[in-house]
């Protein structure tokens, strides 16, 4: 059996109410959209949702990480940090996958998020992780800014011989036909579109052939009297996204039934990510026995089909949509959203710009900058983060295990608001945080560290964190990641 | 630690001091040759004089040649040494340490810092190439973990405890509008700072020493050898230096009320120079005022307070310019401006003043008798730095 092993989607904690883009810009709108924090791109993005995915499966023996099956990392999303450089090596050294792991981006246009989904569905990999992310902006004022939302998402796709698969793929179609839709250039953020009943059109029209086309591959029957068939089983759920509301909206009406899970009013279209995020909304809420289609409209369209398994009922996510969608902050203002997204530039600090981070020292400290792993002393059990040859108590050299501590918590045991430092969006906070020993450690481990997604009255001495992949700073064009800390919500 | 110490082989015999200030009419040139100048005349001797130098600074130069340069000094070995902010008391221990190995029979230390060419407020660190994953935080933001610390374990109201930090920054103002070469002379009261808008914590710029320019320089030479130049020599008792091995940053132990490259090099210095009573055996203290907080800490890391006490004792006037251990009289780093490269040797320009009867009268210490001085300079962040003890006395034994 081949399908889906785990999912999540990572929502960032911000949100911005549409409401707020109306006070400014007139009119009326409703609900709101996740915005990706000034520190998060897609790539942070796609690594929470994947860190998410990872500890939603057991591991198979006690001290493996999950992601030791992983055979091979896609990544797709329409908003990459980096062009030419391959934005997949960087999850990857996040995730601490094995080195025999592939890792590849498949960006550019939104049809590669179904795109690398199916293709792993295909393929013959046991286990792969498959990736989305985008950051949906916009003009000012523009559809694609309000209705827009910023999402990671990450499927565990394999076959069960790797773990226990939750959604079993039954099939599915793929139709291609060139038309002129929507488009923007590399680098842009305005999107372009051909008349709306154009596109519109054209998607709904694919769409239904690639759904007749999908249910002759898995003789799965539509429902009763759609298909003039008779067949048992029929798709219960339908789960459709794609750029065009409108296409989407009417295809559901098509084939009778009301599009899944609807995240308009509380995420917003999420891009590149949208297929992966509904199919993970919807099997984090199904029963086993459940026949799913997820459908794509993007430059034609693309159809699969799942069924829940069994095994689903003993699925248990780390962090479900519907979890992240009630923990989240939609007080941003609207100023702050389009000052994070570039569209508003803020007069900086009078203070030098943070220098570049150097290629060769990254690359040495890998396992730390991306993977957070620092290092425990052998015989005093104290904790060096970052990792060190020479013990701090023991004095002992080069007597160090490798110590994982993205997954720790800890707890905040002084902080202090740094109105003066440099960041893309003052002040800073910042914290000296102890963690809880990891495993099956004695001694915790303690670390100075910034904090995101928080407000200074937010933290305390004693406030719990936990740890987050993110983009500290800019410099040269070279993304510097690095970790923080944010409240455990 | 056995460090055993130089204690009066080695005397300074003459220190010169620019005016700490916004110069922005002197490169660091003019301000070495101001100082040199100063210090060349105040030890009647001239450059070629002196066998070898050590040079201080921070980020305003690199290698001896610059020194050598603006001095014009003739076939002279000129070293460059830095310590973060204690680099002025580094390269002063480096040439004592000269003379007393008999290699020299004089020797300089100078240490200048041009900060105002930066085109930014504040210190800014030279950046070296790194992996990006270093904190990025004010050494503001990083000394104000300090006071949310301290108030919660010594039981001490916050908001009391933030007056009496700021009434260390108005004692320093205070000293320091009696200084004519220091930055700001203008009082500063209490209630004043404490209405001031948070920078970092509950850290404002008042609680920030001054950033300047400025030079300062002593020259030494072997303690027999001292009355040839001087009537009025400063003995060397003892000259500490304790680097951090960062082990604050990640030993959750450190509490950050104290420093503890601090207390070891002033116990290791008391040790070298025989202190056991240091608040009644010195005459006076010129120590790191970083930020206010740091001074607090310092009473008790210099052994100067009980622990937890610091605070009641800074309240009590203890420290004041009439108190019983007179604390940065100058002004300090506060009030008198922070060239980093020099600042260490201008806690000893104090002391120098002060021993040799040659503060002016509005701010000579009435503890002069005492005849030993302490200057304590320190740099980098709680749990990460390093720090400098020195003693001075004005007569041997």
């Amino acid at each position: 059996m081949r399908g889906i092993i785990s999912g999540a989607a990572y929502v960032p904690y911000w949100r911005l109410q549409r409401a707020r883009i109306a006070e400014f810009h007139g009119g009326r709108a409703q609900g709101a959209r996740s915005v990706a924090s000034y520190d998060e791109d897609t790539t942070t993005m796609a690594v929470e949702a994947a860190r998410l995915a990872l500890a939603s499966v057991a591991p198979s023996a006690p001290g493996d990480h999950p992601g030791d099956a992983i055979g091979s990392l896609t990544f797709a999303t329409s908003t990459p940090t980096y062009a030419e450089k391959t934005n997949a090596t960087i999850a990857h050294a996040a995730l601490r996958l094995p080195r025999t792991c592939g890792a590849f981006d498949t960006g550019g246009a939104l049809r590669s998020g179904i795109g690398s989904l199916l293709g792993a569905l295909r393929g013959a990999e046991p286990a792969s992780l498959v990736l989305s992310a985008d950051i949906r902006t916009g003009p000012a004022n523009s559809p694609d800014e309000a209705n827009g939302g910023d999402a990671g998402a990450a499927l565990i796709v394999g076959d069960d011989t790797s773990g226990p698969v939750i959604a079993e793929y039954l099939g599915g179609a793929s139709i291609t036909a060139e038309y002129l839709d929507r488009w923007r250039g590399p680098g842009e953020t305005r999107v372009k579109a051909w008349e709306d009943r154009f596109g519109e059109s054209r998607a709904l029209d694919l769409g239904m052939e690639a759904w007749i086309a999908a249910l002759d591959d898995t003789g799965v029957g539509a429902a009763p009297g759609l298909d003039g068939t008779k067949r048992q089983e029929s798709v219960e759920e339908v789960l459709i996204t794609g750029p065009r509301p409108k296409a989407n909206t009417g295809l559901a009406k098509k084939l009778a039934r009301a599009a899944g899970v609807d995240l308009t009013a509380t995420v917003g279209n999420a891009g590149t990510a949208d297929a992966a995020l509904q199919l993970v909304a919807a099997l984090e809420t199904a029963e086993p026995g459940k026949v799913i289609a997820l459908i794509s409209l993007a430059d034609g369209a693309d159809v699969a089909i799942f069924r829940t398994t069994d095994a689903i009922a003993d699925w248990n996510p780390a962090r479900t949509v519907e979890d992240q969608i009630a923990a989240g902050n939609d007080s941003l203002p609207y100023a702050k959203f389009l000052s994070w997204r570039g569209t508003l530039v803020p007069n900086p600090p009078n203070r030098p710009e943070p220098a570049r981070a150097s290629g060769a020292a990254a690359g040495r400290s890998s396992d730390w900058k991306f993977g957070l792993v620092g290092s425990v002393d052998r015989g005093t059990g104290a904790v060096h983060m970052p990792p060190a040859r020479v013990g701090f108590d023991s004095g002992t050299i080069d007597d160090m295990d490798p110590l994982p501590m993205a997954d720790a918590r800890g707890t905040v045991a002084t902080f202090t608001v740094d109105r003066l430092a440099y960041s893309p969006s003052p002040p800073v906070i910042f914290a000296v945080v102890d963690f809880d020993p990891v495993g099956e450690a004695e001694r915790g481990g303690r670390l100075p560290v910034e904090i995101c997604d928080a407000t200074p009255d937010q933290l305390a001495v004693g406030t719990r964190v936990e740890m987050t992949f993110r983009r500290l700073n800019t410099a040269d064009g070279i993304a510097n990641y690095f970790w923080k800390a944010r409240p455990v919500r | 630690m056995s460090s055993h110490g130089i204690k009066d082989r080695v005397a300074i015999i003459g220190m010169g001091c620019t005016p700490f200030r916004e110069h922005w009419d002197k490169g660091a040139d003019d301000l070495m040759v101001d100082a040199a100048k100063e210090t060349f005349s105040s030890a009647g001797l001239d450059k070629d004089q002196i066998d070898a130098y050590w040079f201080g600074t921070a980020q305003s130069a690199m290698s001896g040649v610059p020194m050598a340069s603006a001095l014009k000094l003739q076939n002279k070995p000129v070293s460059r040494v830095e310590n973060f902010c204690a680099t002025g008391s580094e390269a002063l221990r480096q040439a004592c340490y000269a003379v007393a190995s008999g290699a020299f029979d004089t020797a300089m230390a100078l240490g200048v810092e041009k900060v105002k060419d930066s085109g930014y407020q504040g210190l800014n660190a030279f950046p070296i190439p790194n992996d990006g994953t270093s904190r990025t935080l004010t050494a503001a933001a990083m000394f104000s973990l300090v006071l949310p610390a301290y108030a919660e374990k010594y039981g001490v109201d916050p908001d009391e405890l933030r007056r009496t930090v700021a009434r260390i920054a108005s004692k320093n103002h205070h000293n320091g509008s009696l200084n004519p070469r220091a930055m700001y002379r203008r009082e500063m009261d209490v209630d004043a700072i404490c209405k001031m808008a948070a920078v970092a914590g509950q850290l404002s710029v008042m609680d920030c020493a001054g950033v300047a320019d400025g030079s300062a320089a002593a020259i030494v030479c072997r303690a027999e050898d001292a009355e040839r130049y001087t009537d009025k020599p400063l003995y060397v008792k003892a000259l500490s230096f304790v680097a951090g091995n960062g082990s604050g940053l990640i030993d959750s132990t450190y509490d950050y009320t104290t420093f503890r490259e601090c207390e070891a090099a002033a116990n290791d210095a008391y040790q070298q120079a025989g202190i056991t009573d240091p608040l009644h055996e010195l005459a006076m203290a010129e120590v790191h005022d970083c930020f206010t907080p740091t001074e607090l800490v310092l009473m008790e890391d210099l052994g100067f307070a009980k622990r937890g006490e610091a605070w009641r004792d800074v309240n009590a006037g203890v420290f004041d310019l009439g108190g019983e251990l007179p604390v940065n009289c100058d002004g300090g780093l506060k009030s008198f401006g922070h060239p980093v490269g020099a600042s260490g040797l201008r806690m000893i320009f104090e002391a120098w003043l002060q021993l040799r009867g040659e503060a002016p009268a509005e701010r000579a210490i009435s503890t002069a008798d005492r005849g030993l001085a302490l200057t304590h300079n320190l740099g980098g962040y709680p749990g990460e730095m390093v720090s400098f003890v020195g003693i001075f006395g004005n007569r041997l034994g």
